[in-house]
């Protein structure tokens, strides 16, 4: 990708990160949603270390760069699975159930970190970036899947607060995308070179879904998710 | 192998999300009353035909730009896309799905319109204020 634009969307990608804390601390729903922020706030951060790297150490092409940018992608990951698992205690807080929630969250997590390396641990050399690549590359179809159940669960439950459905559908387009990309550049090295244009446009797309929920969407704000979610419906 | 069962998945995936999300942010608009002079504009007064969606979007464009909205429009352009490649594919082989994706077009177009009266409101305010100053 071309610097210039490689920076342009580097730049959107964190005013639009900073803007969902914003629009979220306007709304006073950081608390309720503090993972997802908090999320978002780490994104700046190393948005900012990206932009620094950037500059300093011989643009999008060069290893520290590339380095930074899946160790960096596999932490935000991990948080953000987090983040998922917060939407998941928000949906069943009914139900009493956060400590079950938590603990089979560590339990996954724990286990798609050694499936992830069970899978790597065949390549001798620079083992642990492979581990990075893969566990967020796993992560990602695991909070895919994950996503999707919550969805069901939403609609099994009629949960008509829209502001939370804005969220969980945004959560999943993103990791859907995400998915496709990382498996699209696992199917054939070459791929990759396309991926590296489709990644960071796709990074922007969940802090502009965001944004946009936590600005436009009023918390009090009802809608039927079976009528979102069913092809021919009314 | 894995890696082309997880792309399969996942485009799958990214469908089902995506769908409900432009309904909802489609929903959203649903309940606003257009205004006259964009009823008058547009044509559209409540059963708005698939059919005119570019037309209000090159409407649209013509209006000073909200950041605002940019997004959701940008997203329901997608999905008006993603509907015509239903109509001219899926649905000629269930006639059910035709409904819907027509339905769906249309509403597709009540919203643009309704995107269109925001931004006609949102450049009155804006020329209101040049004048006051």
């Amino acid at each position: 990708m071309p610097g210039s634009a490689s920076y342009a969307i580097l730049l959107l990608g964190t005013l639009l990160e900073a803007l969902v804390v914003v629009c979220a601390v306007r709304r006073k729903v950081l608390k309720k949603y503090f993972i997802l922020n908090f999320y978002m706030l780490l994104c700046v951060f190393v948005s900012l270390a990206r932009y620094h790297i950037l500059t300093h150490d011989g643009g999008v092409k060069s290893i520290t760069y590339r380095y930074f940018y899946f160790y960096s992608d596999a932490l935000l990951t991990i948080v953000l699975y987090f983040g998922l698992i917060s939407l998941y205690i928000s949906v069943f807080e009914e139900m009493k159930v956060e400590r079950y929630l938590r603990m089979g969250a560590i339990v996954l997590l724990a286990g798609t970190s050694w499936f992830s390396y069970a899978v790597v641990s065949q390549s001798s050399h620079r083992m642990l970036t492979y581990f990075a690549f893969e566990l967020s590359q796993n992560l990602y179809f695991v909070g895919l899947i994950l996503t999707y159940v919550l969805w069901a669960a939403v609609l099994k439950m009629r949960h008509t607060q829209a502001l939370l459905v804005q969220l969980v559908l945004s959560l999943g387009i993103y990791f859907s995308a995400y998915a496709a990309s990382y498996s699209l550049s696992n199917l054939h090295p070459n791929f990759y070179s396309y991926v590296a244009y489709m990644l960071p446009v796709i990074g922007c797309l969940l802090p502009l879904s965001w944004a946009y929920a936590f600005w436009r969407v009023p918390e009090e704000a009802r809608l039927s998710p079976q009528r979102l979610a069913m092809a021919g419906s009314r | 192998m894995i890696a082309a069962i997880i792309l399969v998945c996942s485009v799958a995936f990214f469908l089902q999300f995506f769908v409900p999300y432009c309904r909802s942010v489609i929903a959203s608009s649903a309940g606003h009353v257009l205004s006259e002079e964009v009823q008058d504009v547009t044509g559209i007064s409540k059963q708005p035909a698939g059919d005119d969606f570019a037309r209000v979007m090159q409407l649209l464009m013509l209006c000073p730009d909200r950041p605002e909205d940019r997004g959701e429009i940008r997203a329901i352009g997608v999905y008006f896309r993603l509907l015509n490649v239903v109509k001219t594919t899926a649905a000629r082989l269930a006639p059910s799905l035709l409904a819907w994706a027509e339905k769906e077009r249309g509403r597709c177009t009540y919203f643009a319109a309704v995107a269109l009266d925001r931004r006609v409101a949102f450049s009155r305010d804006l020329l209101a204020q040049q004048i006051e100053a």
